[in-house]
């Protein structure tokens, strides 16, 4: 396939796996819209990986949409990073599919969430490939009206609450985004961020361009939730369903990262001691709050949102440090997380299943009943603690290694003592879910039998997450080179611009 | 709110407004105008007219629920973007082609994909808006687990 | 004129802090709509005021004849209005529901998620 093919259909596919998800929830099969669901994610892995593949093989790929050459129209452009980034959406996409037949009510299917969900993926594929900031802005929108659906559908009250919280911080992130686009074109009369790359050495306003990289420091810092922004995130993740908590949990706050690397790299690198210098504070101050926030909660899905918050910082901090070695762990550690922070939401959901609470002094003794289960938990959580030798030990390691090439021993440190603590919060939940009896002693687990389709949908994708965790982390290397390709690209982004703007596919 | 003046009014309004719409999707091409305008006007006709006619009634009269509009828009969009592709060019490049001497192509089919999304999701946000505010006991939109 | 507009946009921006302050979500989502009216205005603004004719290519033409505004920043814009405005609709019929379901739109006495467990 061409790569013009390669580049749109990974967001056009689940369009029109919304379209026909939901004309076939409407046409009465409560079935359907879960297998189109399923059908489109698994297509889209597909198509990705030729999309990685051939990126890998001849380089960065663009299109032009509509053939309006950039930088006047709006460019599709996919880099390893881009690429990579798609791969992990539609395999996680994927995951989350399969466990939402199992977990997606009847109610909330009819109200067309398999249909709400593919719009998700489109926005966040969307997002990965585009090569303008505005059209940027667009898919997070669309991303993020998605996500408000999906948060609030089935309304009970507790999401009612945790959807204004979300909708509300994300809301003023938007904004200050577009404020950002607007002072930023003033400034360069252009959007197109290749065009940007060249077109912002020119201009002689160091002072301006500083502040404007600030504002989307603050913009993009609410959507991927770091320090000091990052409290809408526990307050809303743990209301909507599992699958949706585990593909927001995954990705969300993934595309935040994603854009701060990007503009980080390729937009703003004019004073790079200043805002990278600003990024690595916030870094481990991200997470340090985290991983404390974690310690003090109670309850699976919190613990588990503000690992999210501190393992953000892991990724920023790659980014701050900006040397080959460090922007390599970052890309590590974007794909070893997105995959182990999605699956651990699905065990969660499975404990809560088969326990009855996501509270942990009301469950226990999953690991007495179902020792399979505890098996598929320890391998995410010990991945994300950063044991060897699965694929979190090699992102930390990198990561750590690369502070310490640079002399920067009080992330090094900071890194270090986190990973500790969340060997702490991951060995709380060991404990007080699976190892400790029941409260409401043995019977109570498993009081709620799963059907056999059923136990197959949830326990699938957790099987499969878990098992890339493992590959990553027995053989490291093909991902390594991944990322150290990704980081070259980044540092050195000559080639993604002579393609966006020369106009050669 | 149901006056005999709004209801009156609000029949003759909505299908001026309708009409106008869609002289508003066609000559969008080349002139201001266009599919997103278009369909706001056509919403925005129909929602007069449920003012004063009820929101039942005009449910009964778009005879399709408004979230199938939307989503038979994004279809007509999608296949006006993918007919392209098919044609060897970049996704959304539009084709064109001469029938019966008028100059058509795919750039009108995406605006009437735009359109009819624009048409359904802004009156489903806005009839269950005014449902909801009309009705102390609204149960239909919501589905308790 | 583009002394007018930035401090519009700033006079705006300011008045939506103080409504974003306030405790009642109505409020802030008034200090949000007028936040996206304020940076709808510094997008207008950086595309640089000028007179000119709408940048429209007469019939037979290759090239607008004539100064033309700058088209970008009004496309911009209308595609911010459009999605600002789906937005701020789906977030009033939010407020609606918590105001009809939770019977409050006080953003202190919302606590519900909190101590939640769907259980």
């Amino acid at each position: 396939m061409s790569a013009a093919w390669l580049l749109f259909l990974p967001i056009a596919l689940p369009f029109a796996g919304a379209v026909l998800a939901f004309i076939a929830g409407r046409a009465g099969d409560r079935r359907a819209p879960q297998w189109v669901n399923v059908g489109t994610t698994a297509l889209m892995t597909l198509v990705s990986l030729l999309l990685l593949s051939a990126v890998w093989r001849d380089g960065p790929q663009a299109i032009q949409m509509g053939g309006w050459a950039a930088p006047f129209g709006i460019t599709l452009v996919a880099d390893i990073l881009g690429a990579v980034m798609v791969v992990i959406t539609a395999l996680s996409g994927l995951a989350v599919a399969v466990y939402a037949m199992a977990d997606i009510d009847e109610g909330r299917a009819k109200l067309g969430w398999h249909a709400l969900y593919l719009v998700l993926l489109a926005g966040v594929t969307g997002a990965f490939l585009t090569g303008d900031l505005f059209n940027l802005y667009v898919w997070f929108e669309v991303m993020l009206i998605a996500s408000f659906c999906l948060l609030v559908l089935g309304g009970d009250k507790a999401q009612l609450d945790g959807g204004l919280r979300y909708v509300a911080l994300n809301l003023v992130a938007t904004v200050m985004f577009l404020m950002a686009i607007g002072l930023l074109y003033g400034l360069t009369g252009t959007l197109n961020m290749a065009d940007l790359h060249v077109t912002l050495k020119t201009v002689d306003a160091p002072g301006l361009v500083t502040t404007i990289a600030v504002l989307f420091l603050g913009a993009f810092g609410i959507k991927s939730a770091v320090f000091p922004l990052f409290f809408w995130l526990p307050a809303s993740y743990h209301v909507p369903p599992v699958a949706v908590s585990a593909i927001f949990a995954a990705l969300l706050t993934k595309v935040g990262v994603y854009a701060l690397i990007r503009l980080f790299t390729l937009v703003f690198t004019a004073d790079v001691d200043y805002t990278h210098g600003i990024l690595l504070v916030i870094a481990g101050a991200t997470m340090v709050t985290g991983v404390l926030g974690a310690a003090a909660q109670n309850q699976v899905r919190k613990i588990l949102s503000f690992h999210i918050i501190s393992q953000i910082g892991y990724m920023v901090m790659g980014l701050a440090l900006y040397t080959p070695l460090a922007l390599l762990g970052a890309v590590f550690y974007l794909v070893h997380h997105i995959i182990v922070k999605a699956n651990l939401f699905l065990v969660g959901g499975v404990a809560k299943r088969i326990t009855g609470s996501f509270e942990l002094d009301r469950i226990g003794g999953l690991y007495k009943a179902k020792p399979w289960l505890a098996v598929l938990f320890l391998i995410p959580a010990l991945s994300l603690a950063g044991i060897p030798p699965l694929s979190g030990f090699w992102a930390k390691l990198v990561l750590i290694e690369a502070s310490l090439e640079v002399e920067a021993w009080v992330i090094a440190g900071v890194a270090l003592v986190v990973g500790l603590l969340t060997v702490f919060s991951m060995s709380k939940i060991w404990l007080e879910a699976f190892w400790k009896p029941h409260p409401d002693g043995d019977a109570a687990v498993g009081a709620v039998a799963l059907t056999r389709g059923e136990t197959v949908a949830l326990v699938a994708p957790i099987v499969l997450l878990a098992s890339i965790t493992v590959i990553i982390g027995l053989a490291p290397q093909p991902f390594l080179d991944l990322a150290a390709r990704s980081a070259q690209e980044l540092l050195a982004p000559e080639a993604y611009v002579r393609v966006v703007l020369g106009g050669l596919p | 709110m149901s006056t005999l003046i709004l209801r009156t009014m609000g029949r003759l309004l909505a299908a001026v407004l309708i009409l106008f719409s869609l002289y508003m999707l066609l000559r969008g091409h080349n002139d201001p105008g266009g599919g997103f305008i278009g369909g706001l006007i056509c919403a925005l006709g129909i929602v007069i007219g449920s003012l004063g006619e009820g929101s039942r009634r005009a449910r009964r009269a778009l005879r399709i629920a408004p979230r199938l509009i939307a989503a038979a828009g994004l279809a007509v969009a999608l296949i006006a973007g993918f007919s392209a592709a098919l044609a060897g060019k970049p996704f959304l490049t539009g084709l064109w082609m001469t029938v019966g001497g008028s100059h058509v192509g795919t750039p009108i089919l995406f605006d009437v994909g735009v359109y009819l999304v624009v048409i359904g999701a802004t009156l489903a946000l806005l009839l269950a808006l005014e449902e909801d505010a009309g009705r102390v006991n609204a149960g239909e939109v919501e589905e308790e687990e | 004129m583009d002394v007018v507009l930035a401090l519009l946009a700033g006079v705006l921006a300011a008045a939506s802090v103080w409504l974003m302050l306030d405790r009642s979500l109505v409020r802030f989502l008034f200090g949000l709509a007028l936040l996206g009216n304020a940076a709808n205005l510094v997008i207008f603004a950086s595309g640089r005021l000028t007179e000119g004719a709408p940048a429209l290519i007469a019939k037979g033409a290759a090239a607008p004849e004539g100064d033309v505004s700058n088209a970008l920043p009004q496309a911009l814009i209308l595609t911010a209005i459009v999605i600002s405005f789906g937005l701020f609709a789906f977030a009033l019929s939010l407020v609606h529901r918590a105001h009809k379901d939770l019977g409050t739109t006080d953003s202190e006495t919302l606590t519900i998620a909190e101590g939640s467990d769907r259980t």
